[in-house]
Formats: C-alpha cells, structure tokens, sequence
C-alpha cells in the first residue's frame, strides 16, 4: 500500500508539470495584460512605463522561459508577479484557500449525511410515496442550476433577518466587516451564521447525485444473498440495515465523493461571487478579468494539486473499505 | 441478477396464430424505441423539451417585439401584451427569454455534439488499438479530466467576445474526454467479439472496423452520454455567462437573463424566476430523456420508476 502510494506520487508529477503545462500555454494567451494597462489608465502611461511594466510581469520573455522561471520559483515558494503590483500572490492564495476550505468541507460534509440518510431510506421504502418524491427532488436538484438557487436562498435569508429581526444569516462576505464580534463566540456565531446559506447552496450540487448514488448501491446491496441470509438468521431488520446493508452501500459512495471535488470547487466560485466571499472563486473571476496570468496559475495549480490528491485518496480509500481490492 | 422484462412485455407479444407459434420479428432499433416508449417520464419529458426547442426557434419569427428592440413600456409585469412582462430598460422579457433559451440551447446542443464526436473516434481508436496508443490517448484524455472545467471555460472565454460556438467549442474542448473514457471502455469488450474478427477475416481495414463495426455497436452509451452532456452543457453555459464570461449582451442567454435580474428577484421577480424556470425545465427534461434511453439500451439496468 505504501509502494502504491508512492508510486502514484511520483507519477502525478509528470501529470502535473504536463497539466500545469497545457494550462500556462492557454492562460498566456488568453489576453493581453500589457495593452489593458497601456490603454486603461487615465493619463495614457509613458512607453518607458508600458515596458517596464511588461518587464515586471515577464511579458518580455518567451513563453518557455516564462513557464520555467514560474515552475521553478513556485518550488521556492514565489509564485510570480501580479498585475497588480503590491501584491503577493503565495500570501493572498493561501489566506483565500483557508476561506475556501471551510465552505467547501461544510458543503461536503451536510451534503455526505444528508444524501447518505435520503437515500438509504428511499432504498429501504422502494416504491413508496417517499421514495418517489426524494427521486423526484433529487431530480430537480440535479437540474437545478447553482446561481440560481443561490440567489433564491439570499433572498429568503434577507427576508428571514427582516421577519425574525436579527442579523444572524449573513449574505454578504465570510463574517461581518464591523467589529461588534467582541467575544470568541459571538464570532463563533457570526462565522457560522455566514456559512449557513452557502453552505447549503453548494451542498445541494452533490446532494442530489449522492443521493441518487447511495440509494442504488443501497439497492443493490439489500437484494444480494448475505443480506437475505442475515434476515434468514433471524437478524432484526433494523440491524441488517445499519450493520450489514449500509456498511457496504457506502464503499462506493466514498470513492465518488472524492472525484466529486472538482466539481464542487467550481460550484463555489458561483458561491463564493453571490455571497461575496473573499475566497479562492473571486481571486479566480479577478484574475480572470484582468488576465492576472501568475494569479490565475497559482489558483489553477493548487485545484489540480488538491483534484490530484483526491483522486489518490479514492483510490487508497476504497482499498481500505474493501479488502478484496489490494494494490502492490 | 434476474432479468425481468418491464410489466405489460407479456401482453404485447404476438399470440399463437394458426396454432404455430410465432413472434413478430423487430430490429434493434424497434426494440430500443418500444423500451423507450414504454417511459413514460422519458416520453413526456422528449414532448416537452421538443416544444422549448421549437418555441424558442420559430417563436421570435411570430413574436412582434425583438430581444433587442426597447419597447415604451419599463418595468411591467406580465401581461397580454407582455407576457413575461419587461424589464428596467423596456426590453420585452418574452422575446428575451425566446432568444436566451435559443442561445442557450444551440451552445448545450453544440457542446454535446462536438464532445460525442471526438470523443466517441478518440476512445474507440484508443481502444481498438490498445497498447502505447491506448495509453498515449487515454493521459491525453486523463489529463483534460483533471482540468477544472469552470475555471478553464472561465479562462479562455474571457477572450472569446461572447460568441456562442467559441463558448460551445471551449466548453466541449473540456468534456469530450468523458465521452472518450465511456466508448473506450465498451469498445474494449466489443473488439473481442467474433463480429469483429469475422470483420478482419473479410479483409476490412481498420477504420471499416471502428466506424462501420465498433462505433454503431458502442452507439447506447454514446447516445446516453450525449444526452447528459446537453444537461451539464446548459448547466456550464448559464453559469459562466451569469459571471459574465459567457454570452455577451446585446445577445443574451439564460444564464445572462438570471444575473441581469439577480438585484431585481423582490421589485421585478418575473424576470428572475421565468428563465430560471427554464433552465430548470430544460436540464430536468433532458435528464428524463437520457434515464430514458439508458432503460431503453440496456434493460438490464432497468431503472426502478416506470
């Protein structure tokens, strides 16, 4: 398992120097910082600054050299030079990653449980009134498109702050800009307060093709032969289910979980825009619009590392639920 | 696993004639179409979208107000003469949503035409041939999949000025290796098969095999395949021209429409709801089709609604 491991380590670093590759090459091109500064500031910009500007960002150089230079300095922890000139972009990546991480985790892990109940009851109670509408929710969550609900849902939280009068669920931002979050916990509650409406919107992304997973594995599991068996024994169907049935239902569920975060990463730059975090998403539409190229590697690199390394944990969490796969 | 027929196969079959005992011949095709017929969900679901497909193509010629025209009339609610009412501007909100769900759809449409296609002869080559071509194609495909399809499709469009088959040809640039992955995965199994050696007996030649053999054999999941990506495609789309790196006004998609309205939902709420409506319809319909055709291929994987 270690050698494993390993071995899949060290080939995702090839992986990763030929993505990031690719993506230096179209990110590059995708714009042309240079003449977004000659021609947007107000006075016009000297030729002198124009060059000196194309020289600060590495536009000067040709693109092999550029790519080298970069790959090289993020290995010591310098990341290139924004656009932007005051800004350093390793520093800005990671406090943006932290913001991201916990949206993100929150998102996984309400959308894990609660696909994870639904839809090991739908499976339990097969053809019945609940089963047909949770299908059918989880069919038109699926359909849903997240902009959309987010949105709805900050509507609803600002018209539930208007009716209950408090100012518990934020819409704006990660945690309030004013500082009347004196005491650890009421920063606590402010925190958690701004977390809940796009939690829940980034939640529902994965929620309903979880759900719609867990309850055919489920399925699957409750007509195979030791389940039959185990009920033969004499077992309570109550423990047959949680003890025997679910256990193994959800091997699968895990491995899909992981290759899920690509996903939900882009589902949280929709987020992230409508409810003004200062995450990973608005570095990601900023660098964007401003063809910010070492801002838009840097968030482009730490996605792949973190879709590289889920991949991986799939792979190794599935061998550790199921003992009949082994890797040596 | 027992296979059972979908109820109501019984009743169908062709009973005894003149005491012998026949069944009506059907080919594939027929067989495929009857499965599908037979969901009812799915059926509905074709109508529906076939109806938004046509709405939304033939209507603007019949509608007298243009997507791009300012009528007198701001911020109306819906009425007979503005049915989705209009918003600050004095655009009619009916012609917009028309042209939106056109633009939207022809992008979704063109993006799961363009990602079949490629990726449909790439994982069939990929694995018909095996071996070092195989594992060449198959990182190539590998490593598309580890791109961040949002962020990437975000990335090159800001350059694309908005025009629809840029933003269609970036997002399939990005999904055609699932397809890839998909065909390659059944062709694997189907270039064993005796047709296929009974093909190279014959003398056919490589391509004869993949596109006259392998390919229409592979045709179930391509075509179910296919159908998903209209749904992620409409999904992408709208959300990259909601953050404004999609479709660029004067012209408008769905996507566009929402984030026009996103500051309006409590003062002018029809222009928010209706093209999220549609998507929802569009995306929801589309997904029916493809649970449909998936039945309708492979009864063995009969899905539990009828």
């Amino acid at each position: 398992m270690l050698a494993y491991t390993v071995r899949r380590i060290l080939v995702s670093v090839p992986v990763l120097i030929a993505s990031t590759f690719i993506v230096f090459l179209v990110v590059v091109n995708s714009g042309d910082p240079v003449a977004n500064f000659a021609t947007s500031r107000q006075p016009a910009p000297s030729k002198a600054a124009v060059q000196a500007f194309a020289r600060h960002i590495h536009a000067d150089q040709p693109v092999l050299e550029r790519y080298w230079n970069w790959i090289t300095g993020v290995l010591h922890g310098d990341f290139g030079p924004s656009v932007q000139t005051n800004l350093n972009i390793g520093h800005d990546l990671f406090t943006r990653f932290r913001v991201t991480v916990t949206l993100v985790a929150a998102a996984m892990l309400i959308a894990l449980i609660l696909s994870v109940l639904f839809g090991a009851f739908s499976a339990i109670r097969q053809y019945t009134a609940a089963d047909y509408s949770i299908t059918f929710v989880g069919f038109l969550f699926l359909a849903m498109p997240v902009f959309w609900f987010a949105v709805l849902l900050k509507q609803a939280g600002i018209w539930i702050n208007e009716k209950t009068g408090s100012q518990f669920l934020g819409t704006i931002g990660e945690k309030s800009p004013y500082l009347n979050v004196d005491t650890p916990w009421n920063e606590f509650v402010d925190r958690i307060g701004h977390l809940a409406l796009p939690t829940i919107t980034l939640a529902l992304v994965s929620f309903a093709s979880w759900t719609r997973y867990t309850r055919a594995s489920m399925l699957e599991v409750l007509n195979s032969d030791y389940v039959r068996l185990a009920r033969a024994k004499g077992l309570r169907r109550g423990r047959v289910i949680t003890r025997h049935a679910l256990r193994t239902a959800l091997i699968p569920l895990a491995t899909v979980t992981a290759l899920d975060v690509a996903s939900i990463l882009g589902g949280a730059v929709v987020t992230e825009t409508i409810f003004q975090w200062h995450g990973m998403g608005e570095m990601l539409v900023q660098a964007a619009s401003t063809v910010d190229v070492y801002r838009l590697m840097a968030w482009l690199l730490l996605s792949a590392v973190v879709v590289i390394v889920f991949n991986l944990l799939a792979d190794l969490l599935y061998a550790v639920l199921d003992p009949r796969i082994r890797y040596d | 696993m027992t296979d059972i027929e979908a109820p109501g196969a019984a009743g169908t079959q062709v009973p005894f004639t003149d005491g012998e005992f026949t069944v009506g011949q059907r080919s594939q095709t027929q067989l495929v179409l009857r499965r599908f017929l037979r969901h009812r969900a799915a059926v509905i679901s074709l109508v529906v979208f076939l109806l938004i497909a046509l709405w939304a193509f033939v209507g603007p010629y019949f509608w007298h107000y243009s997507y791009r025209k300012f009528t007198p009339d701001n911020s109306q609610s819906p009425s007979w003469k503005h049915p989705f009412g209009t918003d600050s501007s004095g655009y009619d909100a009916y012609a917009q949503v028309m042209r939106g769900t056109q633009t939207s759809l022809k992008i979704a449409v063109m993006i799961a035409l363009g990602s079949t296609l490629v990726g449909a002869v790439w994982g069939a080559m990929a694995g018909f041939y095996r071996g070092v071509v195989d594992a060449v194609m198959m990182r190539i495909a590998d490593l598309v999949l580890t791109l961040p399809l949002l962020a990437i499709a975000l990335v090159i469009s800001s350059r694309s000025g908005g025009s629809w088959y840029w933003i269609a040809l970036v997002i399939a640039g990005l999904t055609w290796a699932y397809v890839a992955r998909v065909v390659r995965s059944s062709v694997l199994s189907l270039r064993e098969k005796e047709f296929v050696e009974a093909a190279r007996a014959l003398g056919s030649s490589d391509a004869r095999i993949i596109f006259r053999h392998l390919l229409p054999n592979a045709l179930g999941p391509i075509i179910v395949n296919a159908t998903v990506l209209v749904a992620t495609g409409i999904l992408t789309e709208t959300a990259l021209s909601f953050l404004g790196f999609g479709v660029q006004p004067p012209d408008t998609s769905l996507g566009l429409l929402v984030a026009q309205a996103q500051t309006a939902v409590d003062t002018r709420p029809w222009l928010f709801y209706i093209p999220g409506a549609f998507i929802i319809a569009i995306a929801l319909t589309v997904n029916f089709i493809g649970d449909g055709l998936r039945d309708a291929f492979d009864p063995r994987q009969q899905r539990v609604r009828q």
